[in-house]
């Protein structure tokens, strides 16, 4: 270990009693259940945006506490956030061009 | 040869155990550096092989050597090989793998069973390709654009994608063991900013590896997927889009080419430093501009697809973001440039092929920029142009970068002298070759000859002949290497522990290093690349 005389952070991994551990899976159940119900209601387009802001919670969760985000270093929840943020340039790139190709007419079009 | 060789007492971490069971199990990250190299050394020569193969068809204006099917597979397999099993590899699994260790000081990579495992799926990977080659080739190009893969090819595609899914894992593993050790493995006095700028530019490799890679090879899932089950993410028949396809794999594999050429960045700028007898120009900015380079590398990809059918607003965004990633690139050959300016030059071989890299990579970048305008981009698109503009990058770039690294670090891996006479001819028929191989591509393809076919009008056959011409002198240029390199491992001078009087931490260990790499953690207490001022006697050696 002497190479990392400098970087004297834990690396003991967080331990966290399983009350918690119950109460987050109960949370994720709930939101499953709420997402089977939402799904029977007529929301046309925001259906799929209340499945989605449903899910991106669950995964926060899952992320925050059974990934133990919430009880890392600082780096790590960088490296998380910078994960998410190159999906985003994936995906928001990537719809630059499905949402604009319709904006321009060809002649017949 | 009648001389006695001089045989290496100390124990190091070639003789410090023997036997195949030692190297396959072993954890040492030199060790399985070499693996790497004895490896990637086979797929670049079968890459090679399709290479020859190919330049030998164009030879004559008729398909005559192989047919038309035959010469698909042969240029798809040209491109998977040295693409995904050469040039993302090459010099983070080999002089990465052995490097960075010893360059921040430390015992091992972070992770050194993860890397041993990154190996055996690099080998099971690039088996299972070879496998789907042999048994009758993929003829898909190595992009796999559908709806051509996934519906029409009658060729291995699954294979050949599984393969390339398999040596993904590879790559994360690597870059993952890469990033980690340079955050937390770094010796006392290590700071960022005295951190190589090889390990440097292998870390922003490895920053792209780590959030790239899972994108192709779901992307190549779902095309394996699409051919077995049909489930329809590109078939629009079935509600898909096949432009989807392109937008997923160039997500990758542009920023792939940063994959390939950042670590050749790191190369140089250990070499001009060092064979300047300078500090580097500018350390900080060529440090952040690999960072840079793998952050715009990101947001570029759909320059590969201005004629595919995309929005042209799109190809607007595109190709102004394209533009940008020419500025870290140009900050890092003007800054090489600056610090050769006054330096007090030597003509060794790695200086050789450094000079190589940074006026053939600045072509290929150069004419880089030339295809991100839309209105060149429109008409050279698919054809040798193109193909011109990548081989400048990846071989006159990557792959001299790559050779440039292995001739200064040899004596650090092998313990031993390579020939500098043979090694500086190899230098000059690999630069004279490469040009004359490609520099003709760049007249055709602006005369509108298309890439991909077997057969061509008979008023290109003079550019085509010189094109095969020089891949013939370039072939030459990279099995002088080959033979020198392995006749040094008997007959070379032992190596001193720093035979180029460079700075840096891999020098101030035995040549070959023991397994442990410094019999004491070292402290560094000098600035990166103070050739300057820092009188080698000063330097803390480890034992």
């Amino acid at each position: 270990m002497e190479n990392n005389q400098q970087h004297d952070e834990s690396v003991v991994g967080h331990i966290a009693p399983a009350s918690m551990y119950v109460a987050i899976w109960a949370v994720l159940m709930a939101f499953t259940a709420i997402t089977v119900f939402a799904a029977t209601i007529e929301l046309h387009v925001f259906n799929i945006v209340v499945a989605l802001v449903i899910a991106t919670i669950k995964g926060t969760l899952v992320v925050l506490f059974f990934m133990h985000l919430r009880y890392s270093t600082k780096l790590t929840m960088v490296t998380v956030v910078a994960s998410i943020f190159f999906l985003f340039i994936l995906f928001g790139l990537t719809m630059t061009d499905y949402l604009s190709r319709g904006w321009l007419t060809y002649p017949g079009h | 040869m009648a001389t006695a060789v001089q045989t290496v007492e100390r124990e190091n971490y070639l003789n410090a155990n023997y036997g195949i069971k030692s190297w396959l199990l072993t954890t040492d990250h030199k060790r399985i550096a070499m693996l790497y190299l004895i490896s990637i050394t086979a797929m670049f020569w079968i890459g090679g092989f399709f290479a020859m193969m190919i330049r030998l068809e164009l030879l004559t204006p008729a398909g005559d050597l192989v047919s038309s099917d035959t010469y698909n597979k042969l240029f798809t397999m040209h491109g998977i090989v040295m693409v995904f099993f050469f040039l993302i590899p090459s010099v983070p699994a080999v002089l990465g793998n052995f490097l960075i260790p010893l360059m921040v000081g430390a015992k091992d990579l972070a992770f050194p069973r993860v890397n041993l495992l990154s190996w055996y799926l690099y080998m099971a990977g690039g088996i299972t390709a070879l496998t789907a080659m042999v048994m009758g080739g993929v003829d898909t190009g190595w992009t796999f654009y559908t709806p051509f893969s996934t519906t029409y090819s009658n060729t291995h595609v699954i294979g050949a994608a599984v393969g390339i899914f398999i040596a993904g894992f590879s790559s994360i593993l690597t870059g993952l063991n890469f990033i980690i050790t340079i955050h937390r493995m770094r010796a006392p006095g290590m700071t960022w900013r005295r951190l190589p700028l090889f390990c440097w530019s292998n870390y922003a490799a490895a920053l792209i590896m780590v959030l790239g890679t899972p994108v192709i090879a779901i992307t190549l899932l779902l095309v394996a997927f699409e051919r077995a089950f049909h489930i329809g993410v590109f078939n629009p028949q079935l509600g898909g889009d096949p432009l989807l396809f392109q937008h997923l794999f160039w997500f990758y594999s542009h920023p792939a080419v940063y994959i390939m050429i950042l670590p050749g960045m790191g190369v140089i700028s250990e070499i001009v430093t060092c064979f300047s007898r300078k500090r580097v120009f500018g350390y900080e900015f060529v440090a952040l501009a690999s960072i840079a380079i793998a952050v715009l590398g990101f947001l570029v990809w759909a320059h590969h697809m201005f004629v595919a059918g995309i929005s042209v607003y799109a190809a607007l965004v595109f190709s102004l973001l394209s533009y940008l990633v020419a500025i870290p690139s140009a900050v890092k050959v003007f800054n090489w440039t600056a610090t050769m300016y006054k330096g007090s030059i030597r003509y060794n071989t790695p200086m050789l092929y450094a000079f190589g890299f940074i006026g053939l990579f600045t072509v290929g970048g150069l004419t880089g920029v030339f295809l991100a305008s839309l209105g060149i981009d429109v008409h050279v698109t698919d054809t040798y142009f193109v193909v011109a503009h990548f081989h400048y990058v990846m071989v006159g770039g990557m792959v001299m970068a790559y050779m440039a690294g292995l001739h200064f670090w040899w004596p650090k891996m092998s313990g031993r002298m390579y020939p500098e006479g043979w090694a500086k001819l190899s230098a000059l028929l690999v630069f004279v070759g490469f040009n004359t191989t490609f520099f003709p591509q760049f007249i055709l393809g602006y005369m509108g000859s298309p890439r991909r076919y077997h057969a061509y009008p008979p008023e290109f056959q003079v550019l085509n002949v010189l094109s095969t011409a020089g891949s013939s002198i370039l072939a030459v240029g990279y099995v002088l290497p080959m033979i020198y390199f392995l006749w040094s491992l008997r007959y070379g001078e032992p190596a001193p522990p720093n035979p180029w009087n460079a700075v840096g931490l891999e020098w101030m260990t035995s040549s070959p290093p023991p397994t442990h790499n410094f019999d004491e953690t070292p402290v560094v207490t000098w600035e990166a690349y103070d050739y300057e001022n820092q009188p080698q006697e000063e330097v803390t050696i480890g034992h």
